[in-house]
């Protein structure tokens, strides 16, 4: 029994992990229909960031907003920069230019701060909380709490602001959003913000786990991905689903049949999952785009 | 006037002649190098081309090797195979090199052996796993002691404190397999059963499911095969479940980082370590004590970093090979080949090395020293 309880939660603190970096996918996605290949490397520079402004003496909560704050500057600027100066930039040559993001990022990371690993703290200790004879660690609390706090502030931003309504207005029909005096360059940049500064909190939420390095960015982001695919990309609400199937299926399949096929058996669920529904768990009808 | 002619250009060629043959008897014995100082294994290749640039440096400086200043040339081949092949290729048809130090991984040795081997010139490699001496090759040797004596040494530890059952965690990477593979051969030398056999990916962020395992097992001692971020997050997770197994690593997590990393989750687990980690604890009457020191000491005012065993490597390579051309009495290859053979006794950084014709290392078991983490430092045990 409390070998179930152990992978559980071991599936948990994964799923968590996963969840909250396929957010910042899924938001992206939606709002400009665009896969956003740098986002682990915003979930990178979250964590580099804290724990070099915890290193300089600040306190965690301020380290983590300055945090937030960087990546937050830095999605803009590759908005603003990159982005917006493109000629002609169609959903393909975004997706490829956050490709060269990320390798910019990486690479900026690897000659600033070199390629050993980084690690912090968890935010309440690393004093292990026993529960139904297993153990968790609090910091997987932490995630699981960041991760339902996110997902109910993107939802509520969705519905019930006039800026989480346009975003989702010029993702159906750029023109049509135009028409109506939205600024769309301004939504791309806000969204771009958005998506580096969530990267930024799972990356400050998750590295007391996972610690950090300069490449860590391609492992989470990967990961992140595919939660935010199985839950139909469109939908944060389905990152987080996914992300979690994700995390349990890898800890069960390696808790109960091998440790060494854990990451094959996750990914068959994923394929057998898409082929059963080839949209995701929660995306919507996929005609919306005609 | 044409003779007058012909006796200054008769002058000008003696005087050329003349500085040729003194420029032949100084021409510098040639050291080839080819080191991961970027890309995925700078952290092996960096150190190594700091040391022989600060050693071929130093004995140039106190007049060369038989009288002949040392030349290195140093390309970085990046962790990458087929890079290594051309720069070594260029160090022995283009630059015309006497001897070879370089491959800071296996795969970049492995690429080159052939190369070397029908070029018929000293290499030594600084190459972990034991395929690059295992069989011996005529011209190929190596420095760093292997996964195999890591392996033996903790065994031989386990053995003694009479833990025999004993759970394996590993993760999918070549350096963590390669060690576990050997950790599955030597079971029977020391009496070990290996009751639990789990593997991670190198991006796993919790391995709380496979030590769930190993304990199921009823492991009373665990070894894991790793290195890097995800050794912290195994050791961490250990802690995380209250095990009380005794938890060994082998010398991949030998850096403070590991230490720092865990965050006191380390406390008490045991590693095999180089002896340059522990240079300050080792007993006065330790052969290697004197060599380790001095090297630390020099390395750190050159560079301001701590010494790594990775650079020591280099440093023991070096060393063998210039020692082998003093015994030869010329920089004659296949006489120094053959002194570089014979050596005995000599004390580096990685050991003390006593080659032959079968064994190419020249090292046993006992060159790794086993520590402790204790406090947060490393404590060497008796």
């Amino acid at each position: 029994m409390s070998d179930l309880a152990q992978f559980l939660f071991s599936g948990l603190t994964r799923g968590s992990i996963y969840g909250l970096v396929g957010i910042g996918f899924a938001l992206i996605y939606r709002s400009s229909h665009v896969i956003n290949f740098a986002q682990g490397e915003f979930v990178m520079v979250g964590g580099m960031a804290t724990v070099f402004l915890l290193a300089a003496g600040l306190p965690l909560p301020v380290a983590a907003l300055g945090a937030i704050i960087v990546a937050t500057l830095i999605g803009i600027a590759v908005q603003v920069l990159v982005i917006q100066r493109m000629r002609k930039p169609s959903t393909l040559s975004i997706i490829i230019v956050t490709v060269g993001v990320s390798m910019l990022l990486r690479g900026g990371a690897e000659a600033l701060l070199g390629r050993q690993f980084f690690s912090m703290k968890g935010f309440s200790g690393d004093a292990p909380i026993p529960f139904l004879g297993a153990k968790l660690t609090p910091q997987s609390l932490w995630i699981f709490a960041g991760l339902i706090l996110t997902t109910v502030a993107m939802s509520l931003f969705f519905r019930r602001t006039m800026l989480g309504k346009s975003i989702l207005a010029t993702s159906s029909n750029r023109l049509a959003a135009r028409l109506v005096g939205i600024d769309v360059s301004l939504v791309l940049a806000i969204c771009f913000a958005l998506s580096a500064a969530l990267g930024a909190l799972a990356g400050l939420l998750t590295t007391p786990v996972t610690l950090t390095q300069y490449d860590v960015g391609i492992a989470l982001g990967m990961k992140g991905f595919c939660a935010a695919i199985l839950g139909g990309l469109t939908n944060p609400f389905g990152a987080v689903v996914g992300g979690l199937i994700l995390g349990f299926a890898e800890a069960l399949s390696g808790g109960y049949i091998s440790s060494a096929y854990q990451d094959a058996v996750a990914f068959i669920l994923i394929i057998g999952m898409l082929l059963v529904r080839p949209n995701g768990l929660f995306a919507g009808p996929a005609a919306d785009r005609v | 006037m044409p003779i007058m002619k012909n006796v200054a250009g008769f002058i000008c060629a003696v005087l050329v002649a003349s500085f040729a043959t003194a420029s032949l008897a100084q021409e510098p014995i040639k050291v080839g190098a080819f080191l991961s100082i970027t890309g995925g294994a700078s952290f092996l290749g960096d150190p190594q081309a700091k040391t022989l640039k600060l050693y071929v440096d130093k004995i140039n400086a106190s007049g060369g090797v038989l009288g002949r200043k040392l030349q290195l040339i140093t390309y970085d081949s990046q962790g990458d195979a087929r890079q290594a092949v051309t720069f070594v290729r260029r160090l022995i048809e283009d630059d015309k090199v006497d001897f070879i130090i370089g491959g800071s991984t296996t795969g970049e040795t492995m690429a080159v052996v052939p190369m070397v081997e029908s070029a018929g010139l000293p290499f030594f490699s600084m190459a972990g796993a034991s395929v690059v001496v295992e069989p011996p090759k005529k011209w190929v040797f190596k420095t760093p002691g292997s996964d195999r004596m890591a392996v033996d040494r903790i065994f031989g530890d386990m053995a003694k404190r009479g833990l025999k059952n004993v759970g394996l965690i590993a993760g999918s990477g070549g350096f963590d397999q390669s060690c576990r593979a050997e950790a599955k051969g030597l079971t029977g030398r020391h009496g070990i059963t290996l009751v639990a056999d789990e593997t991670y990916a190198p991006t796993d962020t919790d391995m709380t499911p496979q030590f769930t395992r190993i304990n199921g097992a009823k492991a009373q001692a665990i070894l894991s095969c790793g290195f890097g971020a995800a050794t912290v997050i195994t050791v961490r997770n250990y802690k995380q479940l209250g095990l009380s197994a005794p938890f060994y690593f082998t010398h991949g997590v030998a850096s403070q980082q590991f230490v720092d990393g865990s965050g006191g989750a380390a406390e008490g687990v045991r590693v095999t370590v180089s002896a340059i980690l522990v240079a300050d604890d080792l007993p006065a009457d330790d052969k290697q004590r004197d060599v380790v020191m001095s090297y630390a000491k020099e390395y750190k005012a050159a560079f301001n970093e701590r010494p790594s065993a990775f650079g020591g490597f280099a440093y023991d390579a070096l060393q063998m090979t210039i020692a082998a051309i003093k015994r030869a009495g010329a920089m004659d290859k296949a006489k120094v080949r053959d002194e570089i053979e014979k050596t005995k006794d000599f004390v580096g950084i990685d050991g003390v090395f006593n080659l032959s014709a079968a064994d190419h290392m020249g090292l046993t078991a006992e060159a790794f020293k086993l520590t402790e983490i204790k406090g947060g430092e490393w404590k060497l045990l008796q």
